[in-house]
């Protein structure tokens, strides 16, 4: 147990629970956006998907006090890495430079921060409804038993909370950072774990930064293609 | 103006002791482009001794590349803007007539300055006490290969080996870790079957005393590598990143 504090306690420790946690945020990411996909399938695809989470009840909940934990962690190692990092040259250079260190791994720690607003502002918004309680509550009628019944229409919801451009602009902006936070955090993980290979880490950075953006671009094509009308409410397609 | 000399003004930071204040002092000095920059910097203190005035004072020892004390950071680059070189081995015709020089002491808590561009680096001694060296009985010596060691794990032990000391890669590194410093030293031994032996214990206690210098942690931005007057890898943090988190959570403490 001791030798267990005495870890995380150290600088190579903490590091490597930032990649172990960030990887797992990382798995997280990768499945939220597999999920979101359904919304180019359409309508019923997207809110049977979302019926079938909500109905996993207590496992549901026991995934998302999980990634709370992850994340939480996640951020508590970064925030104190970040301090520790800033303690350790109090005084600047006059005339600083950098000879090769990307932009991205030099701004981990705002691209994080921008990161976690988003995550608020994203929860506030389409999960508990604060922040557009009209399109929150809108509801799908389907059949079932050959009865009318009334479910929750998270494709609505999604494709009316992007008609507003604030939203749009707002989780483009985001999925931009999350992509730098990535570009950097998918391989510099992999050399914090202690993977290091002449022939492999190449790659290893090429395809990091590539699934960043792949990534990125693809949560970010959602607003867009609702704002521009490629996702549309059934038989309406109101776009903007 | 002659053959080769250059007019160069010259930003240096001035800090009488290691508690007095200091500030960046303006000089202009004329160089020639085959001195070496400690030549240069030789000439303008020779210039502020006529004028009564205090000289720069830097460390340097073997002027040849080796020591690793001629530790400066010159245009906010460690040793320099040349890859691979000491400030001792640079050459003032990197830079040419006119130009304008910033040259300041390597920043760090853990490198507390002593004056000017000199500082204390006995942080970097406590790393090697605490596991940077192997346990052997000095009786006779051993014969010649009596351990065999492979090829390529000779070539790159020798690697992490040409580590001078000199603290480039605090001075360079974002986070002023001296991660490459404390892996190379710990690679070096690793490569080795003399070192297998304590190689547990030395992972934990280098990282530990790193730590306890109060060395800023790595974040993987390499800029340590880049700075390196001996180009040594950080394929060696890997490895320290790898050998410490077996030995830390398997040790019986
Ligand atoms: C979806 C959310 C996030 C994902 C997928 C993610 C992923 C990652 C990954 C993979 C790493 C690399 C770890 C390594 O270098 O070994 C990392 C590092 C880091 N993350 Fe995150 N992260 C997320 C959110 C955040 C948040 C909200 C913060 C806010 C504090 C943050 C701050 C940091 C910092 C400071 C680092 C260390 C950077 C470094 O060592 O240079 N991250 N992240
Ligand atoms: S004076 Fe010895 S390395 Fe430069």
């Amino acid at each position: 147990m001791q030798s267990l504090l005495r870890f995380l306690g150290s600088t190579v420790g903490a590091k490597f629970l930032m990649a172990l946690t960030g990887v797992l945020l990382a798995l997280f990411v990768v499945g939220h956006l597999s999920g979101n996909f359904l919304l180019y399938k359409g309508q019923d695809a997207m809110n049977d998907y979302a019926e079938m989470l909500q109905g996993l009840g207590p496992a549901l909940w026991i995934v998302r006090l999980g990634l709370l934990a992850v994340f939480a962690t996640h951020i508590y190692y970064g925030i104190r890495l970040k301090r520790r990092n800033a303690a350790a040259r109090p005084v600047n250079y006059a005339h600083e430079d950098t000879i090769q260190a990307s932009f991205a791994s030099r701004s981990m720690i705002l691209t994080g921060l921008v990161v976690l607003a988003f995550v608020a502002m994203h929860l506030a918004h389409f999960t508990l409804g604060w922040l557009d309680a009209e399109a929150y509550d809108l509801k799908q009628t389907v059949q079932r038993d050959g009865q009318p019944f009334e479910r929750h229409d998270v494709f609505g919801m999604v494709v009316a909370g992007f008609h507003n451009d604030v939203f749009v602009i707002l989780y483009a902006f985001a999925m931009v950072v999350l992509g730098l936070h990535l570009s950097h955090g998918l391989h510099s993980l992999f050399q914090t774990l202690g993977f290091r290979h002449p022939a492999y880490t190449p790659w290893i950075e090429r395809i990091g930064r590539g699934l960043a953006w792949v990534l990125a671009v693809g949560f970010l094509s959602i607003p867009l293609a609702v704002r521009f009308g490629f996702i549309a409410a059934a038989g309406g397609g109101d776009a903007g | 103006m002659s053959q080769g000399n250059m007019r160069l003004k010259l930003h240096i930071w001035r800090q009488k002791g290691a508690s007095a204040p200091g500030a960046m002092k303006t000089y202009e000095v004329t160089a020639n482009e085959h001195m070496s920059f400690l030549e240069m910097l030789d000439v303008l203190n020779q210039e502020l001794i006529e004028k009564g005035e205090e000289p720069v004072a830097f460390d340097h020892d073997c002027r040849e590349g080796i020591c690793g004390s001629c530790n400066m950071v010159i245009n906010g680059h460690p040793h320099g803007p040349q890859r691979g070189t000491t400030a001792c081995q640079l050459h003032m015709r990197t830079f040419k007539d006119g130009d304008e020089i910033f040259v300041e002491p390597w920043r760090a808590r853990a490198f507390p300055i002593i004056k000017d561009l000199v500082v204390d680096r006995t942080a970097f001694d406590r790393i090697i006490a605490s596991g940077g060296y192997v346990s052997v009985n000095s009786g006779s010596a051993p014969d010649a290969n009596e351990i065999l060691i492979g090829r390529d794990d000779a070539e790159e032990a020798f690697e992490y080996a040409a580590c001078i000391g000199c603290g480039a890669c605090v001075a360079a590194c974002k986070n002023a870790s001296a991660m490459l410093f404390t892996a190379a030293k710990f690679a070096h031994l690793e490569k080795l079957p003399q070192g297998q032996v304590e190689s547990d214990r030395r992972a934990v206690e280098m990282v530990m005393q790193h730590d306890a210098e109060g060395f800023g942690a790595c974040t993987n931005q390499y800029e340590c590598e880049a700075a390196c007057p001996k180009e040594i890898s950080v394929t060696s943090i890997a490895m320290l990143n790898r050998a410490y988190r077996r030995a830390a959570l398997s040790s019986k403490s």
